[in-house]
């Protein structure tokens, strides 16, 4: 790849590859902006950048990546995702084939979630100065009215719904990356989760607050959730699915599954009377099959996330800094 | 003769311990006029009298004491003569309470007596107590300290004991727990799920049967609940382990008698006096070669040439021992890492399934408190664990106390600020300072568990408010992922974050009150270095308030990071993969034999792509790799495990090879050491050699950095200086080199200390 400088050989890039890739899910018009048409409701907007070493993995790419990360967060808000842009800036030397893999990979991704690829932005950089692709997407999408999915929705009692096995996507790159072989393949669980989200909502689910498992896993995000609900939250640390070969490996690496990255999980707080219905309906759809309630709200007002084992022993499962520092003497 | 009158300020921990009556009643004798009264720091007292009885007084005052007043300082002034009246005890304030918070005391030999006694009125009354013993700390819920502020409040007194109580001449005035078996608090025999099936002495037969016939029961006694079995019990004991999920962690004992301790492990005078003292701790003994068969069960400590033992401490105790006759396991009620049990209800329900009945009682706990631990260690006690009979007391000054004149007050410089300090994660205890004295408190445990972090922050709280001071500055550890250092951040109050080995150093200087620079080791399994590593194998230059790093470990590679403290074997191929360019595998079997070749070829990329590695000069990880390399603990079943094995192994033997360890640069470079160790393992040397070498090689290397430096004191400090072998050595060696060398000993050498040495790093910050 040597497209730089935006002239011809950048366009041609454009239309032989997004163009080609994308057309009939949206990008089709050469204006600067996209127009787009809204149902009513109220808009979400969303983006996100995507880095990724390496940029193809065992159950993914950057592509799809930035696909479901951006739909999974709209999804969070209770959005139907209408729309998205994709920003590209690519390395000289990245080789076209890669390119056009990763690029259909956005094109199925983007389908599956039923949402349209509108606009979108190309930069080529010198060798040397990026990793190959970095994604930014945008995206917007139109809450129903009256839903209000939110942390400070977050009530005593909720239950939480985990919607599959955790740790898997951070494990599987790390391992990719670093040659590193368990006793099988992991896969990341990168995955869209419009669907499951739309089905929870449309089954007239209680659903308080939604939010996706991404960098920090399960742990992070239930310490962020506690934090701005202002509540105590409990769960029950073997009632969390965990691969058993992710597990191996995190025993190995040193890493708590509860702080490892996902891509295709959330948690649902939902009341406490709907929580293993939401879990049924969550076990219907591919990356919410291994769905379990795994804890609640309690009535303390501390924000503080706590993990009961089998013994029933409670640790702390603290917001760490991310240094990593052992504090074990 | 002339009559004189004299004012007389007694300074020191005076209040509680019955120095008001001890002073009434040598007035009395003396037939002096006069009053004593509490204050602030201490107690007043006036004399007036002929002039030698008035000297006589005096005297008296400095050379009898009560056992437990400690006194810093006396200054006496002369007054005018105001005539005849009598003795008084004047109250300090409305309630006739004190400020001063006293450690829980032992029983005294008068009480034991009692107890015994068929004739007295507390015969086989377990909750005996005078102003000379008895539970203090436990029961305080506020200042001052009256019976109203304790949990006695609901216990009104009896005819008999208030006449004791407001007899001055009673060993029983205002001693605030006084009870009988007429009003005072009584025990309960409770059943698995809380139901009460005795009371009172019947309820006390009922728990011995239960212990006898190898039941666990979970007896409350003076700081929190304990679980108690037959030690002399197989079953019994292997049984406790079980149910408690305790594997090879050595269970403490309590004998009925120091005759019975002697029977079963060697006791020299000064382990006797630790174990006879007001604190009456947990002692670590060397057990006897030639013990008796039976009278201590194998699973009681395995493995483990020490062992755990204290006497009875409260007449409950020595009732229940006396009638078992034998030795029982007495451990602390709970989980694994929570805090002790301190309620029935709350020990009902969370010691469900570990003890079989319960031995509860109604005089409420205000807090827990936890047994001390102290080893013996070149002659003197070093406390292990600070807890029951020890805190909270003040264990360091400020600033350097200068003597002045012999019977002249010590002067402390005054310092209005207040610090509270956080200490640690792991065996957390917090620490304060005001009016020029370092107070510390009870050790909490590690702060893993909700119910952990809880007691720690009640704690916090209490601590000061015990003392009736409001915290200006909070000083917490660098460390920010630890709980203390969350729980400092959202005090509200100013923070000062102190390095880890520093706070270790410094809690050293301020024990020994010494004024300037040493040179600090400081020795542990990991603190936060502030620059990105984990240290743990440090020299440092260092005063109160600065510190330079002069000297460490050479630093090596953690693979997992955190995993490697409770998998010695991680920090062997750490260590190893420093020491050769490629991994000796082949020639330390052991080390081999302990993984599966898919944790070693993960392992091995981990260290090859420094992925997952935490870099560290970690002395404890260093004895972990040894410990691991000759093949005597591959996996941590408790804090400290692989370096007490390495200690035991080289114990074993007399003599060990000294191995090369260079100084090269600010490293201390024991790859030699090891690249030797492993030469001599696969020539078939004996491993207890080895690991007697490997304490010897250190103790000489940080000779050779003491050399380097202008420092004429060295302080050693950090858990690593729990190691009995390595302190004797090291310390020996430096004292040959021509070195001053101190070390903790009345405050914990690991982290359980750290929060004396962050108060004093903190309140000396400015000067
Ligand atoms: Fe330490
Ligand atoms: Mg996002
Ligand atoms: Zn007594
Ligand atoms: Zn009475």
């Amino acid at each position: 790849l040597a497209h730089g400088g935006g002239g011809r050989l950048m366009q041609g890039l454009i239309d032989k590859v997004f163009k080609t890739a994308f057309e009939g899910i949206g990008l089709q018009s050469t204006h600067d902006s996209a127009v787009l048409d809204l149902d009513a409701g109220r808009l979400a907007m969303t983006t996100d950048s995507y880095v990724v070493k390496p940029l193809e993995f065992p159950g993914g790419d950057i592509g799809s990546l930035a696909i479901h990360g951006t739909v999974n967060d709209l999804a969070m808000a209770g959005a139907r995702p209408r729309y998205l842009s994709v920003g590209f800036v690519l390395e000289e030397g990245l080789e076209m084939e890669k390119l056009w893999r990763i690029v259909c990979s956005m094109r199925d991704a983007a389908d599956a979630a039923g949402v349209r690829i509108v606009t979108g932005d190309t930069k080529v950089v010198d060798r040397g100065k990026g990793d190959g692709i970095y994604l930014n997407t945008t995206g917007v999408g139109v809450v129903a009215s009256g839903l209000r999915v939110d942390p400070s929705a977050v009530e005593a009692g909720d239950a939480i719904v985990v919607s599959g096995d955790v740790g898997r996507h951070g494990v599987a790159v790390m391992a990719h990356r670093e040659g590193l072989a368990f006793e099988a393949p992991i896969e990341s669980d990168s995955a869209s989760l419009v669907a499951m989200v739309h089905a929870l909502l449309d089954a007239g689910i209680s659903v308080r607050c939604l939010r996706d498992l991404t960098r920090g896993g399960l742990a992070t995000c239930l310490n962020e959730i506690a934090a701005s609900a202002g509540r105590r939250i409990e769960i029950q640390e073997d009632a969390v699915p965990v691969d058993e070969v992710v597990r191996g490996a995190c025993e190995m690496l040193g890493l708590d599954p509860l702080y490892v990255a996902c891509e295709g999980r959330m948690v649902a707080f939902v009341a406490p009377e709907d929580a293993a219905r939401a879990a049924e309906v969550m076990r219907g759809f591919a990356p919410g099959e291994k769905a379990r309630v795994i804890g609640e709200v309690t009535g303390d007002d501390r924000a503080l996330v706590v993990g009961r084992n089998a013994f029933g022993t409670r640790r702390v499962l603290d917001l760490l800094s991310g240094e990593q520092l052992p504090r074990i003497c | 003769m002339p009559r004189k009158r004299v004012h007389i300020h007694v300074d020191g921990a005076v209040q509680g311990v019955g120095f008001r009556p001890f002073v009434y009643r040598v007035a009395h004798d003396l037939g002096l006029g006069g009053w004593v009264c509490n204050n602030s720091t201490g107690v007043d007292v006036e004399f007036e009298g002929e002039e030698d009885a008035v000297e006589l007084g005096l005297r008296r005052l400095r050379s009898e004491h009560p056992p437990h007043a400690d006194i810093s300082g006396v200054s006496v002034a002369h007054c005018d003569p105001l005539g005849g009246e009598g003795f008084v005890i004047r109250s300090s304030d409305d309630t006739g309470g004190t400020t001063s918070v006293l450690p829980d005391l032992a029983t005294c030999e008068d009480c034991r007596r009692e107890v015994f006694d068929s004739q007295d009125r507390r015969y086989r009354y377990p909750f005996t107590n005078c102003t000379n013993c008895g539970p203090r700390f436990s029961i305080i819920q506020e200042i001052p300290y009256d019976r109203a502020t304790t949990t006695m409040r609901g216990f009104d007194m009896c005819a008999a004991c208030q006449a004791e109580y407001d007899d001055p001449l009673d060993r029983r005035f205002h001693a605030q727990p006084n009870a009988c078996a007429a009003c005072g608090p009584k025990l309960y025999w409770r059943d698995a799920v809380g139901a009460v099936l005795a009371e009172r002495d019947a309820a006390l037969r009922a728990a011995e049967e239960a212990i006898g016939e190898g039941d666990v029961v979970a007896v409350k006694g003076l700081g929190g609940f304990h679980l108690v079995v037959d030690a002399t019990s197989e079953t019994a004991v292997g049984n406790l382990r079980q149910r408690k999920k305790r594997g090879k962690k050595p269970f403490a004992v309590m004998c009925p008698s120091l005759d019975m301790v002697r029977e079963v492990c060697e006791v020299s005078g000064v382990e006797a006096e630790a174990l006879l003292g007001s604190g009456s701790p947990i002692v670590l003994l060397e057990r006897r070669s030639d013990a008796p068969q039976g009278l201590l069960a194998r699973a009681v400590a395995p493995d483990n040439p020490r062992i755990g033992v204290m006497l009875p401490y409260t007449p409950l105790h020595h009732l229940l021992l006396a009638d078992l006759g034998r030795p029982v396991v007495v451990t602390s009620a709970n989980r694994a890492s929570e805090p002790i049990c301190t309620d029935g209800a709350e020990a009902v329900q969370r010691l469900h399934r570990i003890a079989d009945w319960f031995l509860d009682h109604d005089r409420p706990i205000a807090r827990p408190v936890e047994d001390s631990v102290v080893q013996v260690v070149l002659g003197a006690p070093q406390v292990l664990r600070y807890a029951r009979g020890y805190a909270p007391q003040v264990v360091a000054n400020q600033v350097v106390a200068k003597q002045a004149l012999a019977n002249q007050p010590v002067t402390t410089v005054d310092s209005s600020e207040v610090v509270l300090a956080a200490g640690g994660h792991l065996k957390s205890a917090v620490a304060l300072a005001r009016d020029g004295e370092v107070i510390l408190g009870p050790h909490v445990g590690d702060l893993d568990t909700v119910e952990a972090l809880e007691a720690f922050e009640a704690l916090f709280d209490d601590l000061a408010e015990l003392q009736g001071v409001a915290p200006s500055v909070v000083a917490h550890d660098m460390h920010p992922d630890y709980q203390s250092t969350r729980v400092a951040q959202e005090s509200g109050a100013e923070t000062y974050a102190v390095q880890h080995h520093h706070a270790h150093v410094a809690a050293v200087i301020a024990e020994h009150d010494i004024d300037g620079e040493v040179l600090g080791v400081s020795w542990d399994g990991t603190g936060y270095g502030g620059d990105g590593t984990v240290w743990g194998g440090e020299f440092l230059r260092a005063s109160r308030s600065d510190f330079e790093r002069v000297a460490h470990l050479y630093p090596f590679r953690l693979p997992g990071g955190e995993a490697a403290a409770r998998e010695p074997r991680r920090s062997a191929l750490g260590v190893l993969s420093e020491a050769f360019d490629e991994l000796p595998l082949d020639r330390v079997s052991s080390l081999r034999a302990a993984f599966d070749s898919i944790e070693l070829d993960t392992l091995a990329a981990m260290l090859l792509r420094s992925l997952r590695c935490v870099e560290t000069t970690s002395a404890g990880r260093l004895f972990d790799a040894v410990a691991s390399l000759l093949g005597l603990c591959q996996h941590n079943d408790f804090e400290a495990e692989a370096a007490m094995m390495l200690q035991f192994e080289a114990e074993s033997v007399a003599e060990g090879p000294v191995f090369d360890a260079p100084l090269e640069g600010e490293s201390i470079d024991w790859r030699p050491t090891i690249r030797r160790m492993v030469d001599a393992l696969d020539a078939g040397e004996s491993p207890a050699a080895l690991a007697r070498g490997f304490h010897l090689t250190l103790a000489r290397a940080v000779v050779d950095v003491a050399r380097r430096h202008d420092l004429q004191r060295v302080v050693l400090g950090g858990g690593c200086f729990q190691n009995r072998l390595l302190l004797t050595e090291t310390a020996s060696r430096l004292q040959d080199a021509g070195f001053d060398v101190y070390w903790p000993q009345r405050i914990p050498a690991g982290d359980g200390g750290l929060a004396v040495g962050q108060a004093i790093v903190a309140t000396s910050r400015n000067t």
